[in-house]
């Protein structure tokens, strides 16, 4: 036997920290910046009322981010998504306004849930398959995308909002569960139901299945997963596709909370949608990050923008402060390898 | 050695990564004007060393001395500026530019107008690639040109630097005998000159034929430095390992049973050409031949990366066509590819993870990973290949070149196949490792697995082959029995002599 002499040394307090900052870092900024807007706010940031309207707001972006957790660990991006939502959101709203117009409440909203996920996991595979399949980068695909179902959306809507969700269809959005367990008036809304679960489901898949580890390994190298027996086109497309059928769900709650099917539906999405996924620690080259980190990310973006606004922060200035947190956030990352590489 | 000679000098310099000590208390000194050797098994320090005298790490402790004076290098452009130039394994160009672009790259000369002055800097160039290689037009795109003349490319970049130590890592790795010739050349000539090279290989023949002096590294510490002349292989290759290796390759005759593959008349268009061979359970078969001829080729289309265009593969006796890897694999056959970083490993993932690759559908229920069954499996291989890492959760980027190789091993072993492809196993792995990595192609051997071994190493196809494919231009140009089996039987078919 050689001698494997090299002295191992107790690691030192910064590699501790950073090895803590990389695990929990999103939470640590999460309860500081959380604390702060509650001092700035006088207390309105930690009203009940108010803490409800975020975990609502943020449920909307965080299901979609979930799905883009999956892409991104890929290495590859989805632009596509805000059309996604508002094409199948105008959808169910044609369904339940004019298609189904005085049908059964509940039947039609069991239709409204199946073709939303179908519709959104179609367009998924769409992208996933032209742009594997056609060797096209999805950066391009997914532009397209965005473009051709903005303008199918306007084409089914006529350009214009269909109005007047069923009852039972509201309750997607505005569902008030435990209402009558819970002390001052507190509930849990059924969107942050939704949300909660779709994580939990995402990081078991990711961490404990086949299939999740195969989207890793193609993230961290293609061309060993392929030569290990991966079947790397497969698991793009379905990664896509998943992440269109969760854009569908996203869509069930906005579409249900504007009580709308809107044209402008879901613009802009694919900004907070990505912002969240890299806050939360997913390395855009892919191969490293998971759907924890993105769920304190899409709730780190939610917390500030509505602190922005009790603070009557102007919209343009949000627009601002967002972008700069992004290039804070994925700054802080960089800095944190090369700690890692010193 | 006289003081004022050194114009490198380390110096008790010590550099400590989290929870390693790469360098400890190294010292020896470099005498200018000379070409020096770095050897040591992979994960002896070498890189370290190279990355402090390059301005990308600094040391932790102790002292480097750079004629004479304190080195303390902010980044490596400052190392450049200096006179200190390494040109690494994976060559730094841009492979879009000319050849005189690139070789003043970050320097350009510029005219009054502080445009870029063409003019000067071509006739530049062309000086310098006379200097050293007059086959290389400075207007030449690099991308157009091989790895050799890449290399003269970036030694033409460093003199242009007025480089006054240039870092040669593993410079023959990728090259043909020929050209190795050539290089050896200009290196002779560069030390005329005065410049002082720093030469690192796995390659101990070539360190005698043009090193004047060697440091021998081993975990971190310097072991000896002494003058080529005054040491001999077998000792050199003990102060590397540790031990003595008393057979570098350990081969076993082994009893060839049933026929487990057979490839008929293969062919991929422009590629190969009517390739027939069989291979049988408890043999290795070596396949050799010249740098294109085919061979890496072969390979790929045997394990369904390439389609092929006609002919037929045979498992187990049955005909089989591979449309991706995944129905190879199925049909119980493992490749070993020829770059282990790029597509062998996922470098970012643990060990376990990596093991488990191949064996991600195999080791799950309804889609679930059996985790306990997959840590069993990954500490069994191990222990088996004799991996060595902190934990096997450790990722697969923190370990040594013959490491990783055997936790690719590893990752195709838990799968137990019965047909390997190796496709240079033991590139850039040490000594140890490859003799570590011999003895398993032992055991697979008695367990009745085959084995098609790709390799340019020729010493490694004579010495573990139970007999040789030789290939060129694509066709199988003879086949030469282990009794037979010479460096010349083999040369002569790879470069056309007559069929034996």
């Amino acid at each position: 036997m050689p001698s494997d002499a090299v002295e191992v040394e107790e690691a030192g307090f910064l590699q501790k920290f950073m090895w803590f900052w990389n695990k929990a870092g999103v939470f640590v900024v999460l309860v500081a910046v959380w604390v702060i807007l509650a001092v700035l706010s006088r207390g309105m940031a930690l009203g009940g009322a108010n803490v409800i309207n975020v975990i609502r707001q943020v449920s909307i972006i965080g299901v979609i981010a979930v799905g883009m957790t999956g892409v991104i660990l890929l290495g590859l991006i989805d632009l596509s998504v805000g059309s996604i939502v508002a094409f199948t959101g105008i959808i169910i709203a044609a369904i339940q306004v004019w298609w189904m117009k005085g049908q059964n409440e509940y039947l039609t909203l069991l239709i409204c849930i199946v073709v939303a996920i179908a519709a959104g996991a179609a367009v998924g595979f769409f992208n996933g398959f032209v742009s594997t399949k056609g060797r096209i980068h999805p950066f391009i695909v997914t532009l397209g995308s965005l473009t051709i179902f903005r303008g199918a959306t306007m084409f089914v809507g006529g350009g214009r909002p269909i109005t007047g969700m069923s009852q039972a269809f509201r309750y997607i959005g505005a569902g008030e569960l435990f209402k009558d367990y819970l002390p001052w008036g507190l509930f849990i809304p059924v969107p942050m139901v939704v949300f909660l679960v779709i994580v939990a489901i995402a990081a078991f898949v990711l961490r404990k299945t086949a299939f999740g580890r195969s989207i890793y390994a193609i993230g961290g190298n293609q061309e060993a997963a392929y030569l290990s027996g991966i079947m790397v086109d497969r698991v793009k497309i379905a990664t896509f596709t998943i992440l269109g059928g969760l854009c569908g769900v996203s869509s069930l709650i906005l579409t249900s909370r504007l009580n709308s099917g809107e044209v402008v539906a879901g613009q802009g999405y694919e900004l907070d949608v990505i912002a969240s996924v890299i806050i939360g620690g997913t390395s855009m080259n892919g191969g490293e990050g998971g759907v924890i980190g993105t769920l304190a990310g899409a709730l780190l973006i939610g917390v500030i923008q509505n602190g922005l606004n009790l603070l009557m922060v102007q919209p343009y200035w949000q627009l601002v402060v967002k972008g700069a947190i992004i290039i804070l956030a994925v700054l802080m990352d960089r800095l944190q390898r090369s700690f890692q590489t010193l | 050695m006289d003081e004022n000679d050194a114009i490198l000098k380390f110096e008790d310099t010590s550099k400590r990564f989290p929870g390693v000590l790469a360098l400890s208390n190294v010292s020896f000194a470099v005498e200018k004007g000379t070409v020096h050797a770095l050897v040591g098994e992979n994960g002896a320090g070498k890189s370290t060393l190279i990355k402090i005298l390059t301005g990308v790490h600094k040391q932790s402790s102790g002292r480097v001395l750079y004629q004479g004076r304190d080195l303390h290098f902010g980044d490596p452009h400052q190392a450049l500026l200096a006179g200190i130039t390494a040109i690494y394994q994976e060559l730094n160009l841009a492979p879009t530019l000319s050849v005189a672009e690139n070789i003043f790259l970050g320097h350009l000369p510029k005219t009054g107008a502080d445009t870029v002055d063409w003019a000067a800097m071509r006739a530049k160039s062309r000086d310098l690639l006379s200097f050293l290689d007059g086959e290389v037009d400075p207007n030449a795109l690099v991308r157009s040109l091989g790895v050799a003349k890449k290399q003269v490319v970036e030694i033409a970049k460093a003199l242009s630097m007025d480089a006054r130590i240039i870092i040669m890592d593993e410079p023959t790795a990728a090259i043909p005998k020929k050209e190795i010739d050539t290089l050896f050349r200009i290196i002779r000539m560069l030390r005329e000159k005065g410049v002082t090279i720093i030469y690192i290989s796995h390659h101990i023949d070539e360190v005698f034929e043009i090193a004047d002096r060697v440091t021998v590294l081993r975990d971190g510490r310097v072991v000896e430095t002494r003058n080529t002349g005054e040491i001999d292989e077998p000792e050199l290759i003990k102060l590397m390992v540790g031990r003595e290796l008393t057979k570098q390759y350990p081969y076993h005759p082994g009893a060839p049973g049933a026929e487990v593959l057979r490839v008929e008349n293969l062919s991929r268009r422009g590629v190969l050409h009517g390739i027939s061979f069989s291979l049988r359970a408890g043999e290795v078969v070596g396949v050799s031949g010249m740098v294109g001829s085919g061979r890496t080729e072969l390979l790929r289309a045997i394990y369904g990366i390439d389609p092929i265009s006609s002919g037929a593969v045979y498992v187990n006796g049955a005909a089989r066509r591979f449309k991706a890897p995944r129905d190879a694999i199925e049909a119980g056959i493992a490749l070993l590819p020829e770059e282990r970083k790029t597509s062998g490993l996922v470098l970012l993932m643990s060990v376990m993870d990596n093991i488990g690759l191949p064996s991600l559908q195999k080791m799950s229920t309804r889609g679930v990973m059996r985790d306990r069954e997959l840590a069993r499996t990954s500490e069994r291989m191990r222990s088996l290949m004799n991996i060595r890492t902190p934990s096997l959760r450790q990722r697969v980027m923190n370990l040594s070149g013959g490491n990783q190789q055997k936790v690719v091993l590893g990752k195709w072993f838990a799968r137990d196949p019965k047909i390997y492809l190796f496709d240079e196993p033991t590139r850039g792995i040490d000594v140890g490792a490859k003799v570590e990595i011999y003895n398993l192609m032992n055991r697979l051997k008695e367990q009745g697995a085959a084995i098609l071994m790709v390799s340019s190493e020729l010493p490694e196809i004579l010495g573990m082959s139970d007999r040789v494919l030789v290939m060129r231009e694509g066709r199988i140009a003879g086949e030469v029995p282990r009794e037979r089996l010479t460096q010349e039987a083999v040369l002569k078919l790879a470069i056309g002599g007559e069929k034996i």
